[in-house]
């Protein structure tokens, strides 16, 4: 009954998209208040019946109801309980559902929320938000229903792939979705300013706080991928260029750009066509990420062909919001009046630097990405590309834009002084120049360009730090001056320098990894092994039981200088339900950088082979992308976004309902 | 039998693979020859996973591969020789840094081209803006009087 109920709900939800597709866009163009006005209760309403229809999955998962399919492939009822919450969207159908979910939650915000932007355009937003959901609702029910039943109900399910059980892979897909998704907003935003053929700083108002939203979760939920695969896959890598992980690295360089360009639109009625252009493109490629780690295109271009039903829909879906959002910005955006004119060398011009870079790199990723695909597809030919082919593409691009960096937030509008700036940047130059000595001295020759990567860290946080210091007057005036303009500083100025120090946090740690040593050995119970100032006594193995697998652990003591700081218990785990197995890291966290441990075969002599790593500063690196999200969130209390653009004073000619 | 041989692949592919990416014997005893296999290891494609290099895979074929290339290196070729060689037996498909040939000009080309066309259009719109805005023209002899008319009363 419950399925049957959450799939109903589904039904119902994309009766009322359908509905919300056209009648508020009438609405608007027939400047009908009350049609406009249904799109704010549709959008509601749709948040409810796919809130419903997710809660009916979960309630299936959670009662191991194995008659549903959906459950029966991904469930097992000895999993620990949070796992079979999580298993829900641990799969493509239940992905699928989470992805309306967070559409839906979306939509409903703008509807409840958006009561101080232009009627029309609300109307025109709800729409266009409305036919990305049909798009998505016909795909679960035609392609990928969750809630289809077996015949037979099997006593037992087969349990999620073990790697999914994991809490930092469970947390992982709703906060990448909601960056995808929060895309989706900009998008309608775009779309429906092109609809009206009207664009005004005001709209870069309305669109940045949803943007700032989306790209803090794309940010944390990057990282947390990231982080996840550093942990659980057992070598210790933190990226590695695969094609599911560069699908959601682009939306979030276009989306950065598109956050930088939306300040321009704000501030100075500039950059709009280009503004428009970036909104589009963000949720396209949020869609293509979508696209890529879905169709299974990635495994294969041949399965890709031979089981197209899902693969070729979600293509017609990308083609008919990409192809038609673009077709629609060539068509309209020549239309929209230019504003805003500036120097090159402005803020405006640093932030166009900024969006040329982003979106080089982008492309560099979009083309990395599609490219082998592309060709094998037309050619037959297979080639690779992979991580050395983006370390040699993708950093070049960012070396130029992170030295750029302090300069943008420091020059002035319309014209700016660069040697002047460059003048107030001296701390930060002096900071970096020492920081490459020091680093040259401490670590060695042994790379030449790991102290650059060091100096550029340190200079882009001195950056972040010159350019509060400057704004408060700080070393010049008296403390309490001081004091009094760090509060009265807008927040979106602490936000910008936090998001800039926390990225130069995440290249310190990366560029650190230059410097993580590793240790390959046999080993046998009672024996020492030595890295990095760290003596590892291997203690023995034990067997435990878990509530859905078995796991043999290795358990070592870690001295260091003769004493004992901890022990270390890396382990395997075997999964009988999937005839699979999964290897636990063990993690030793000292100050912000790990020692990483993990097991490799059982020889017949008794000793087990194991990798042990030191990884200098590694925390640094996912530490970085908080901070980045903090000062997201400190952008994201600016007043001026809180309070929102003034309401137009119009009176509504609407119809009054009797009172 | 093609549904057979796929739940045989998807079984090999489950199944557990005891052995996890370079191993203790694997390891040369020459560290700096050690440490030339690892680098070429990490440009090195493992053909039968999804984005991995040898040095990272834990397939049974990443393992001969890495076997092979600490081979060749002990038999003094050079890195060239090394990826040469690979090259010749398995493809290009093998190197997970595509060589830069006509097949792959587009995969370099692109954003090198797109940065430098951005740059020009850049200087382009950014010297015809100066070019919109013209210098006031200088005023005209009547203008001139009657701004010294106002001047000097």
């Amino acid at each position: 009954m419950i399925p049957e109920l959450g799939h109903y709900a589904l039904v119902l939800a994309l009766a009322l998209g359908l509905i919300q597709s056209i009648v508020p866009l009438i609405g608007a163009l027939s400047r009908d208040a009350a049609l406009m006005r249904l799109g704010t209760s549709t959008a509601v309403m749709q948040f409810a019946f796919v809130s419903a229809a997710f809660a009916a999955l979960t309630v299936c998962y959670v009662t191991s109801d194995f008659s549903v399919v959906n459950v029966f492939e991904n469930s097992h009822s000895m999993m620990p309980l949070i796992y079979k919450f999580t298993s829900v969207w641990g799969n493509h159908e239940g992905s699928m559902l989470l992805w309306v979910l967070i559409l839906a939650l979306f939509g409903a915000m703008v509807a409840l929320f958006g009561n101080n932007l232009p009627e029309t355009l609300k109307a025109n937003v709800l729409a266009v938000q409305s036919w990305i959901a049909c798009a998505f609702y016909l795909f679960i029910l035609l392609t990928s229903n969750p809630f289809l039943r077996l015949a037979q109900a099997p006593v037992e399910g087969r349990d999620l792939n073990p790697i999914l059980q994991d809490i930092g892979l469970a947390i992982h897909p709703p906060l990448l979705y909601l960056g995808y998704v929060g895309f989706s907003i900009a998008f309608s935003f775009a779309i429906a300013a092109l609809i009206e053929g009207r664009i005004d700083a005001a709209w870069a108002r309305w669109v940045r706080p949803w943007t700032l939203a989306a790209w803090m979760c794309l940010t944390v939920g990057i990282a947390m991928g990231s982080y996840w695969a550093y942990y659980e896959l057992g070598w210790g890598g933190f990226w590695f260029w695969d094609p599911v992980e560069n699908a959601s690295l682009m939306p979030w360089l276009a989306g950065t750009a598109l956050l930088h360009s939306a300040v321009v639109m704000e501030k100075r009625n500039a950059l709009k066509i280009w503004t428009l252009l970036l909104a589009i493109l963000a949720f396209s490629l949020s869609l293509i990420g979508t696209f890529l780690v879905r169709s299974g295109v990635l495994t294969s271009v041949h399965t890709f062909a031979s089981d197209p039903a899902r693969g070729v829909f979600i293509l017609a879906i990308l083609v008919f919001f990409i192809g038609g959002g673009l077709t629609l910005f060539a068509w309209r955006a020549p239309m929209l009046k230019q504003g805003g004119l500036f120097a090159p060398v402005s803020r405006e011009g640093a932030l166009v630097f900024n969006n040329l870079f982003l979106t080089t790199a982008c492309l560099t990723v979009f083309v990395g990405t599609l490219y082998p695909l592309a060709l094998e597809a037309f050619t037959n030919e297979k080639i690779s590309v992979g991580a050395p082919f983006f370390n040699l593409t993708f950093a070049p691009l960012f070396i130029p834009l992170l030295f750029a960096m302090p300069f943008g937030p420091l020059l002035a509008w319309k014209r700016g002084d660069v040697l002047g700036v460059a003048q107030r940047l001296m701390a930060a130059f002096a900071a970096g120049l020492v920081a490459i000595m020091v680093t040259f001295v401490v670590m060695g020759m042994s790379s030449a360009l790991a102290p650059l990567g060091i100096g550029l860290a340190l200079y882009v946080m001195t950056g972040a730090l010159v350019d509060l210091a400057e704004r408060t007057n700080l070393f010049r005036a008296p403390l309490s001056t001081v004091r009094m303009r760090a509060a009265g500083l807008p927040r979106s100025t602490w936000g910008t320098a936090v998001a800039h120090f926390g990225i130069a946090v995440t290249l310190f740690g990366i560029v650190c990894q230059t410097w993580a040593s590793e240790r390959i050995v046999a080993l046998k119970p009672t024996q020492v092994v030595t890295l990095a100032d760290y003596d590892l006594t291997f203690d023995g193995m034990t067997q435990h039981s878990g509530p859905n697998f078995r796991e043999l652990a290795a358990k070592f003591t870690v001295r260091s200088g003769g004493v004992v700081i901890g022990t270390m218990e890396p382990s395997k785990r075997s999964f009988a339900s999937r005839n699979s197995s999964t290897t636990e890291a063990a993690l030793l966290t000292r100050g912000v950088s790990q020692l990483y441990l993990s097991l490799g075969d059982t020889n017949e002599d008794g000793s087990i082979a194991i990798r042990l790593y030191h990884k200098p500063m590694v925390l640094l690196i996912w530490l970085g992308s908080l901070v980045m999200m903090f000062g997201g969130g400190l952008s994201l209390s600016d007043r001026r976004l809180r309070i929102g653009a003034p309401k137009p004073a119009t009176k509504s000619s609407s119809l009054q309902p009797a009172e | 039998m093609r549904k057979l041989a796929l739940i045989a692949v998807l079984i090999a592919t489950i199944t557990p693979q005891i052995s996890r990416a370079v191993t203790p014997d694997e390891i040369l005893k020459d560290p700096a020859l050690e440490m030339r296999a690892r680098d070429l290891s990490r440009e090195l494609r493992c053909m039968v996973c999804q984005n991995q290099s040898i040095d990272d895979s834990e397939a049974p074929l990443a393992k001969d591969l890495r076997v092979l290339v600490r081979e060749r290196l002990t038999q003094g070729d050079s890195d060239r020789q090394v990826l040469d060689y690979l090259v010749a037996r398995y493809g290009e498909f093998v190197l997970l840094k595509p060589p830069f040939e006509l097949h792959t000009l587009l995969l370099w080309a692109v954003s090198p081209a797109v940065l430098l066309i951005g740059i020009i259009t850049l200087f382009v719109v950014a010297r015809r803006r100066r070019a919109v805005i013209p210098p006031p023209p200088p005023l005209s002899a009547a203008e001139q009087q009657k701004l010294s008319s106002l001047v000097e009363p």
